[in-house]
């Protein structure tokens, strides 16, 4: 059963939302710009750690204006180091998806001793002008599907645009989607280059880079360009998964995490 | 009333086959196909001379605005635009204005303060400061701002513009997006405490909030016509009723396309081509280009997917006798336009200041002359005198304007 425990950050202006599951080593969990989703790849995680599932400020439910009180990725790093301290976190290991993994990175590279191992999920926060991050915030929900998954008609894609048949609960999960998508791309509008290509020397932790084999928002050289500027770190491609390997092959990428996270 | 001619300075020559080839007239139109910097440069003067023949023959304004990185109106500075005008009309009645310069854009934003002062300078007073939000085509897209600071830029950049036109004292402006040391504007503007202030909006009700708020002209832009625009403006006047504040149809403006001939069977044979290609072309921009993740606040986005208005009509599949028939476009003879303007948009939404868009997507310059001209002589004497009897003040017009102008002979 997942617990939910509320952390006041920030002077108590954010209340952060974590879902805690599992037994064995912490392991950190920082979800992507759609918003945390429980499923089968963290059910895994948490059958060998206790997974803390923290929700980005402004997508827990009830609280979207948390965001507000959010101005800067400095800001952001720093809500996410207290909550790392309230919750007596260390020799943590982290998973980061997307936006969460280059949040991953940031707060690896703020408290580089805190994070024993890092995995990486089709990381987003370098450019390269030769291979341009898509924009998903720009896309239509039909192009948004043929980007974010490998297989834009599957279960996954069509999980993440699912929408209620109750008309309420549809509006509230239309809105959520899109508010996440918000509440994330404030921090890496309108290029999700934020200067981590200037911090990411400082992360010690070994890490695991994990792509989805027909990542098209996020193009393949970004793997290598994380691995060249990380100390330590290999790469993971795997089959049938698009930019959220995690979500279209949750157990094949649990696998290849979880074998990584406990060396 | 008080009746300007608005200009968007489109590309008046796209392919036919425009919208099916390209993407987006906005952002990501490729000049390079699409458009040659001499013929631009036409579309330019004849934009000018248009605005100007508008101005002699009669209207009482003339406006401009900024957009940036399309084809549906590209002036990236409406003030270079607007300073000619301002320089081309002394001596005439008319008001400058500028509707206008984007506030969350310009930085810093007393860059808006000083063009506008310029402006207000060179016409001797007749600066109306329209101080736009600006679409999310233009801010968040081609001009970076991210969508969830959009309006809290743009509230801050306000009241910066509005401080540093009326301090008496140098001052210091430590905002969360500008910080300035010394705030000390040269030059200020002729009209005190400021020129007068048009918000332009498309129906977000927290728009109606800072209008009335801000004492300011809220300015209701829709191409959709009055009769869409009715409950969005009777929201507007209910927001300005429950505030306490009197009815003075000269707190809002309203945009609307017209067309005049002859007769509505001329009007049909000159403009119809026009109508469509604007309504095809010059509007042909992807649905969720207007609302990126963060531009609407949570509150405002929970709203609309509440209640998803009634499918937006797709114009694309419309053509110009639905158009005139919805009132997108009011097209006719003169006394069918007049009688149009006259009880759908002036009385129904009780608006003061009108705004007529005088050259419509591919109208050509000769066209748009006998449109701006027909209107100058044959529409706007019957609807000038309408809220004279009510005794309404307009506040938000250059105060050396407000009485009658003088009619002054079309001149071609």
């Amino acid at each position: 059963m997942t617990e939910t425990r509320t952390v006041s950050v920030w002077q108590d202006r954010v209340k952060m939302r974590v879902h805690v599951q599992g037994a064995g080593p912490a392991l950190l969990f920082l979800h992507g710009p759609w918003g945390l989703t429980w499923g089968p790849f963290l059910d895994a995680l948490a059958r060998q750690f206790t997974v803390y599932a923290p929700e980005h400020p402004g997508t827990s439910p009830g609280d979207p204006d948390a965001i507000q009180a959010v101005d800067s990725l400095w800001d952001l790093v720093l809500c996410y180091d207290e909550l790392l301290e309230a919750l007596g976190l260390d020799a943590l290991a982290v998973v980061g998806h997307s936006f969460g993994a280059m949040m991953a990175c940031e707060v690896a590279a703020l408290r580089s001793s805190r994070i024993r191992r890092l995995a990486l999920l089709d990381p987003i926060g370098l450019w390269r002008d030769d291979a341009p991050v898509i924009n998903w915030m720009l896309l239509s929900p039909a192009e948004m599907a043929a980007h974010v998954f490998a297989a834009p008609d599957g279960a996954a894609a069509r999980a993440m645009f699912a929408v209620p048949e109750d008309p309420e609960e549809g509006a509230l999960a239309r809105t959520r989607l899109t508010w996440a998508m918000g509440a994330t791309g404030k921090f890496i509008w309108p290029i999700p280059d934020k200067g981590l290509k200037k911090r990411i020397y400082r992360v010690g932790a070994p890490a695991l880079l994990v792509w989805g084999e027909a990542d098209r928002l996020v193009p393949r050289a970004y793997a290598k360009e994380f691995a060249g500027r990380l100390r330590d770190a290999r790469i993971e491609v795997v089959a049938g998964a698009g930019h959220a390997p995690h979500l279209e092959q949750p157990e094949a990428t649990a696998r290849v995490v979880a074998a990584f996270l406990k060396t | 009333m008080k009746i300007s001619a608005f200009h968007l300075m489109p590309h008046r020559e796209l392919p036919p086959d425009f919208e099916r080839r390209y993407p987006s007239v906005w952002v990501t139109p490729p000049w390079g196909e699409l458009a040659d910097a001499r013929r631009v440069g036409q579309y330019y003067n004849w934009t000018l001379d248009e605005l100007l023949f508008a101005a002699r023959a009669g209207f009482d304004g003339v406006c401009t605005n900024e957009h940036h990185q399309n084809a549906y109106g590209f002036m990236p500075s409406p003030n270079l635009m607007g300073s000619v005008l301002a320089k081309q009309t002394n001596g005439l009645d008319v008001a400058i204005v500028q509707m206008g310069m984007t506030l969350p854009t310009t930085s810093p934003p007393v860059r808006v303060a000083e063009e506008y002062g310029m402006i207000d300078c060179i016409s001797g007073g007749r600066l109306v400061a329209g101080l736009p939000l600006g679409s999310p085509m233009d801010v968040n897209l081609a001009y970076g701002i991210t969508p969830m600071e959009h309006r809290e830029r743009y509230r801050e950049a306000f009241d910066l513009v509005l401080k540093a036109w009326q301090a008496k004292e140098i001052f210091a402006w430590n905002g969360k997006y500008f910080q300035l040391g010394q705030v000390n504007l040269w030059p200020r503007p002729v009209q005190e405490p400021h020129p007068p202030v048009w918000v332009p909006g498309s129906g977000s009700i927290s728009t109606f909030d800072f209008a009335t708020e801000h004492n300011v002209c809220y300015c209701f832009l829709s191409y959709a016509g009055a009769r869409a625009a009715s409950t969005m403006m009777d929201g507007y006047w209910d927001v300005v009723d429950k505030k306490g504040l009197e009815r003075n149809p000269y707190r809002a403006g309203f945009l609307q396309l017209v067309a005049v001939s002859e007769t509505d069977a001329q009007a049909e044979a000159d403009y119809a081509k026009h109508v469509e290609y604007f309504y095809h072309k010059c509007l042909h921009v992807p649905a969720q280009w207007f609302a990126p993740p963060g531009n609407q606040d949570y509150r405002s986005l929970l709203a609309a997917n509440r209640n998803p208005v009634r499918r937006a009509e797709d114009p694309k599949t419309l053509r110009y006798k639905d158009f005139v028939n919805k009132g997108y476009v009011i097209a006719g003879s003169p006394a069918t336009v007049r009688e149009r303007l006259v009880e759908e948009v002036i009385k129904r939404l009780h608006v003061g200041n009108l705004m007529l868009l005088i050259q419509i997507g591919s109208m050509p310059h000769e066209l748009t002359l006998k449109n701006t001209e027909l209107l100058a002589r044959e529409v706007l004497p019957g609807l000038r005198e309408i809220w004279d009897d009510k005794g309404w003040e307009n506040h938000w017009w250059p105060k050396s304007l407000r009485g009658a102008r003088q009619a002054v002979p079309a001149a071609r």
